[in-house]
């Protein structure tokens, strides 16, 4: 038996303490516990919703507590949950997109004008829809980020742009009489009693939470937002991955469009424009909850819900309908007010 | 009446927890004289010039006199003017988007309730202004078109414009806190006849300088600092350049050995050719296989532009770098193909550059290897933050919880954690700018065996730094830069924190070596 070096030894010691190391971050897992406020902060917008259901519960039990009064209210607020989705890819790396309720509205005129008045199979009609979404998103992204112009100023030009096309195209006019399959598919069937919009808005939430929660390429994205320079530095191809982030919200958004025709059987040149502020409160009013301080998709989710909730509940109490403005201006600047206030608590994520 | 001095500091300390940065100095200015003010960082030079623009509050016992009037102290910021003092620092607080005559008058019209404005007249008088220094500045021009030079210019004769508005009654002093070392040496010329011209009209200057020769050429006397204490006031006229470099870096060369490693041998593995870019260029320079490289010289001689143009963080002009017996065009590198290539880089600007503190520890170690971390279902906040763990386990992360933001971490442990992220990619060359700024003694030392097992494992490292010690204690061999270019390359025994530093001091009076 021969003898190690010296040097034989210590290229030995060195791999056990490798392996050793190697071992103490495999068997002591990070500690997940979390303390009380953190908790209140990850779940306090779902027990508020709930919260919320008991009060005016109390005073409208038999509407507050049917379920029929949530499957409509979750069937009809679908579309907003789907646009919402579609603005918190921008905001997370970085992007305002203030033309996402005008590409919705360019979404529905088209899928209407090429349907009814002339003649396209509904299929075909709904593709070319989700084309122009991607357009509006690329002609966003160019103006963003060749020209160098802040996103607040270019998606409040081309939203506004979109809003005379839509005009243009329909003559200012409603367009009824949508294919009926399209609205058989939207809110004409039904699962557990809720129409299927929700369960697509609910699959379209899924795959939004595992992109940005569980895919390389979704953590990149939230690099690109929180620091530019470091996402370059770091090999990340910032101006795509931002380009890309606009053009989704075109597509995303112009699916909602669809969503909203459907549930009509028909498209009006205007209405759409309406749901700019509910996504922008759900939005933030989401990234303050399950996880506080990040744009997510559950988070929106129950966002939509809460503040369609209130709405529903005033509406019942008889309330007129400028309590909508209050609930969504309000729902916005609470929001934000809270996130700002967990960034300063804590300069976390 | 009129010999009093212009400034007189006497007996000034300032302390910053338990270190001394300013230890009973005193400092005399004259009236109508241009003041050197040297010393290598970390002298105390930046602090008693803070103390000066009212940003510190000095120890007690101090005594700061103007025209021989006591200045109360802490000195109060807004009424600096006032008092007779004047500050342009090296980031010239200009506003690029505005003119030239708004940028000379910015004082006035932020503060005075003027509801008109006479632009005509304030472009005229701007125009008598710049006359009056013979200078041809367009009064109309906007302040982001001008060359550097015009800029300083600029800069200069606004704070001499405010001297004389400031209501103190003297011609005041201009203090000029390292305004030269981004200005090509034309500029630098135009600006020395500035300041003749402004204490030509009896004003005093203190000019703050790293250049010995800048120093020589402009100022009557000058005051030297090290480590917090005056050297020395000496007459520039009796000094040479020696003179100065060994009051600077003090002569205890015996005191302190290098490393002095062993360069390692092996045919070069990087080589730079004909490099230039902004700041820096044209360089050329090897490096062997596991060889650590300094990169050093005084502020503006290119020593941090290097790494930053090899990596493509900013645009190359011109270059080729050869890695492993492949040849890339730098002018063309981008930051993906660096890192396809092997090459990684950490930027000094830690929160700003090199990681995000709003982000969890873990993403940040963990985000170039997201995919190596990818199981059946995914990436999982547990995978990512147990990957971390081990690599802070291994680089001595403190504490080492992967879910806490960056910014929690100390600067210490966060320059670790960000080293650990570039480290596991088992990189074959890798870039550092001022790889230890900020950062406490003992995380500095982990750092150093960090980058030593690095290079052990065959890795060339870059390290473009001012810290002298630490290109002695970490490197192989030192390059000097000046103006862009390698002057002098230190190996072996000549790797000593006092060597090194007074190549620095030198560097300026050398001819390009390459």
């Amino acid at each position: 038996m021969t003898t190690p070096t010296p040097q034989e030894y210590e290229r030995r010691i060195a791999a056990l303490e490798d392996r050793l190391s190697s071992f103490e971050g495999r068997l002591r897992p990070p500690p997940q516990r979390r303390s009380a406020p953190e908790l209140a902060e990850r779940f306090g917008l779902p027990i508020a919703w709930v919260l919320l259901i008991l009060v005016l519960g109390f005073y409208k039990p038999e509407q507050m507590f049917s379920w029929n009064s949530f499957a409509v209210m979750f069937g009809s607020t679908a579309m907003i949950v789907v646009l919402t989705l579609g603005l918190i890819m921008p905001l997370t790396t970085g992007d305002f997109d203030l033309s996402v309720a005008s590409t919705m509205a360019l979404s529905s005129m088209i899928i209407a004008v090429l349907n009814v008045r002339m003649g396209y199979p509904i299929e075909g009609a709904i593709l070319l829809a989700l084309l122009a979404g991607a357009v509006v998103g690329a002609v966003n992204a160019i103006f963003i980020l060749w020209f160098g112009i802040h996103s607040l100023i270019v998606t409040l030009g081309t939203g506004y742009f979109l809003q005379g096309v839509v005009l243009w195209i329909s003559n200012s006019a409603i367009i009824s009489g949508v294919d009926m399959s399209l609205v058989t598919l939207v809110t004409g069937t039904r699962f557990l009693g809720v129409p299927l919009s929700f369960w697509y808005a609910l699959i379209l939430a899924a795959v939004i939470w595992y992109l940005f929660q569980h895919t390389a390429m979704g953590r990149r994205l939230l690099f690109v937002g929180r620091g530019r320079e470091v996402a370059r530095l770091s090999g990340v191809n910032v101006t795509r991955v931002r380009a890309g982030s606009l053009i989704a919200a075109g597509v995303i958004a112009a699916l909602a469009g669809v969503l909203y025709t459907g549930m009509r059987a028909s498209a009006d040149p205007s209405s759409a424009l309406a749901f700019l502020l509910p996504a922008f409160a759900a939005a933030f009013l989401g990234s303050t909850t399950l996880y506080p301080g990040r744009f997510n998709a559950p988070g929106a989710v129950v966002a939509v819900f809460f503040l369609s909730t209130g709405i529903m509940g005033l509406n019942f109490l008889s309330a007129t309908s400028f309590v909508q403005n209050l609930f969504y201006g309000g729902g916005l600047l609470v929001a934000v007010s809270i996130s700002q206030l967990i960034r300063k608590r804590r300069p976390m994520e | 009446m009129t010999d009093r001095p212009a400034l007189s500091v006497s007996n000034l300390s300032k302390r910053f927890g338990g270190a001394l940065a300013l230890d009973r100095v005193a400092l005399t200015v004259r009236r109508g004289e241009v003041h050197g003010l040297l010393g290598s960082n970390g002298s105390g030079k930046s602090t008693l010039i803070k103390v000066l623009a009212g940003f510190h509050r000095p120890e007690a016992g101090a005594e700061v006199r103007l025209y021989g009037r006591a200045a109360p102290l802490p000195i109060p910021g807004p009424r600096v003017r006032a008092l007779g003092l004047a500050f342009v620092h090296q980031h010239l607080g200009l506003i690029p988007t505005l003119s030239v005559t708004e940028n000379l008058r910015l004082g006035e019209l932020a503060t005075k309730g003027n509801w008109r404005i006479d632009w005509r007249g304030e472009h005229a008088r701007a125009a008598q202004v710049f006359a009056r220094y013979g200078l041809s500045l367009d009064p109309h021009a906007e302040v982001g078109s001008l060359s550097p030079v015009e800029q300083a210019l600029l800069a200069i004769v606004r704070a001499v414009e405010d001297l004389k508005s400031g209501g103190s009654g003297h011609p005041g002093v201009l203090v000029l806190d390292e305004p030269t070392p981004f200005l090509p040496r034309a500029g630098v010329e135009q600006l020395f006849a500035l300041v003749r011209g402004v204490v030509a009209d009896g004003a005093s200057v203190i000019f703050v300088s790293h250049d010995v020769d800048e120093v020589r050429e402009i100022t009557d006397r000058a005051t030297i600092l090290r480590d917090g204490r005056l050297i020395d006031t000496v007459v520039t006229r009796d000094t040479g350049h020696d003179g100065f470099v060994e009051r600077i870096i003090g002569r205890s060369m015996a005191a302190y050995a290098g490393a002095a490693k062993a360069r390692p041998n092996g045919d070069p593995v990087v080589s730079v050719t004909d490099l230039a870019g902004p700041g820096a260029g044209p360089v050329s320079f090897d490096m062997a296989p596991g060889e650590i490289l300094g990169l050093t010289g005084l502020i503006g001689a290119g020593y941090d532009a290097v790494p930053a143009l090899i990596y493509g963080a900013r645009r190359a002009s011109r270059g080729r770098l050869r890695l492993a017996g492949r040849s890339l065009r730098l002018q063309t590198m981008e930051p993906p193909e660096a890192l396809s290539r092997g090459i990684v880089y950490l930027p000094a600007d830690r929160l700003g550059a090199a990681g995000v503190g709003s982000l969890p520890v873990g993403d940040n170690v963990g985000m170039p290897v997201y995919e190596r971390l990818r199981r059946a279902f995914g990436l999982t906040d547990r995978d990512v933050n147990a990957h971390a763990a081990t690599l802070g386990a291994r680089a001595g992360v403190k504490p080492n919880l992967p879910g806490l933001p960056l910014s929690a971490l100390s600067g210490g442990n966060a320059q670790k954690a960000l080293l650990a992220k570039w480290l596991q990619v088992e990189p074959a060359l890798m870039l550092l700018d001022e790889p230890t700024q900020g950062v406490d003694v003992g995380a500095r030392q982990d750092i150093w065996t960090a980058l030593d097992r690095a290079a052990q494992g065959g890795t060339a490292i870059l390290i473009g730094s001012t810290d002298y010690e630490q290109l002695a204690h970490l490197c192989h061999r030192v390059l000097v830069m000046a103006r862009g270019r390698i002057v002098q390359e230190l190996t072996g025994s000549a790797l000593t924190k006092e060597s090194i530093a007074e190549a620095c001091f030198r560097s300026t009076t050398l001819p390009s070596a390459a």
